[in-house]
């Protein structure tokens, strides 16, 4: 008799796990990079609003920074706009821009019309250096040491609790480290 | 009367018909950005690269079959990069590098998709095993009716 209850206490088994399955899949959405403790690429960008004004990796290192991906065409920016002016605010690090597939003037705008908090903007009007750095959509935002090496990647937003869960603490330590 | 109508009609409607399903048909090739290839040889190559790279953006897409603003760069990257003269498995790597794993639309075999790419066999494997062993049962038991059904076996329901 109790053979036959076998098959349907598989079935609801696999029911149970399925379930389970879908509703606990990891967000598809960030797809972790396999940069994080890798070194930045090489890259030397011209910067918005100052012609003929060059920045790379050479100038960029040797100190702790944050590279925040935007564009003024990218409506996710904005939300995050006022948390990365805080995050300048607090000078614990510079904040460097990296202008993502924009038109410089249009970005110009929006600086002007939002605020820039940026020590500086990369235009990186094709995409390249980007996809060197595994973007695949702004805003994304990264934690870079003093030797180049990428420390943490916030994909999207970033967030009150992103900054107070993991930006802020990683950028103390990382300040810690090279006092010491 | 109504008939010669309705054919009037759809005579008149035909050729507009036609018309409007060839717009709707062929308008998803401006979506596709041009790129110039130099030959035949570099665009099926390129062709079947991108149909190999998952478009990030897009994801169940690959990169041949989106029209993302980063497919579009990536394809574009792709077709750089056979350029400086890498093979399609570098040209994986590199992507690869910045984008995991998950880029690639066909999972590599390691140990963490294993159960993946050989779950399936091993089901199928155990499949055919219980259907072996049910076969064999059923055959056992008609092997054990046929023996019943022997002179001794009529025999013995005779005597019930």
């Amino acid at each position: 008799m109790a053979r036959r209850f076998v098959p349907i206490a598989i079935f609801l088994g696999l029911t149970v796990l399925l379930i389970f399955g879908l509703y606990n899949a990891p967000n598809k959405k960030v797809i972790p990079s396999p940069l994080v403790g890798k070194p930045i690429p090489e890259f030397n960008l011209s910067v918005l609003g100052q012609e003929g004004n060059m920045l790379g990796t050479e100038e960029l290192t040797g100190q702790p920074f944050i590279l925040n991906v935007w564009a003024s065409w990218c409506p996710a920016c904005r939300v995050e706009h006022e948390m990365i002016t805080a995050i300048a605010r607090t000078e614990l690090v510079p904040v460097y821009g990296l202008n993502y597939k924009d038109e410089p003037s249009e970005a110009t705008r929006w600086l002007g019309r939002f605020g820039n908090p940026y020590t500086a903007n990369l235009q990186d009007l094709d995409g390249t250096v980007a996809i060197d750095f595994g973007v695949y959509g702004a805003p994304e935002t990264f934690l870079i040491d003093a030797q180049g090496v990428i420390r943490h990647k916030v994909i999207g937003p970033v967030t009150e609790q992103d900054w107070r869960n993991d930006l802020q603490p990683m950028i103390l330590e990382l300040i810690n480290e090279a006092r010491s | 009367m109504t008939d010669n109508n309705t054919t009037f009609a759809s005579r008149r409607l035909m050729p507009w018909l036609a018309a409007l399903l060839l717009c709707v048909f062929t308008l998803p090739a401006l979506a596709v950005d041009p790129l110039i290839f130099s030959d035949d040889h570099e665009a099926t190559r390129h062709q079947g690269l991108s149909e190999e790279l998952r478009c990030l953006v897009c994801q169940n897409q690959s990169l041949a079959d989106s029209d993302a603003p980063l497919a579009q760069d990536l394809r574009r990257e792709v077709l750089d990069l056979m350029r400086q003269g890498m093979n399609d498995q570098e040209v994986k790597d590199y992507l690869v590098n910045r984008y995991s794993d998950f880029v690639l639309y066909r999972p590599r075999v390691t140990s963490a998709t294993y159960l993946l790419w050989f779950g399936p066999i091993v089901l199928v494997l155990i499949a055919l095993w219980v259907l072996f062993k049910a076969i064999r049962r059923q055959q056992q038991l008609l092997d054990e009716e046929s023996s019943d059904t022997s002179p001794q076996g009529d025999a013995a329901q005779e005597q019930t």
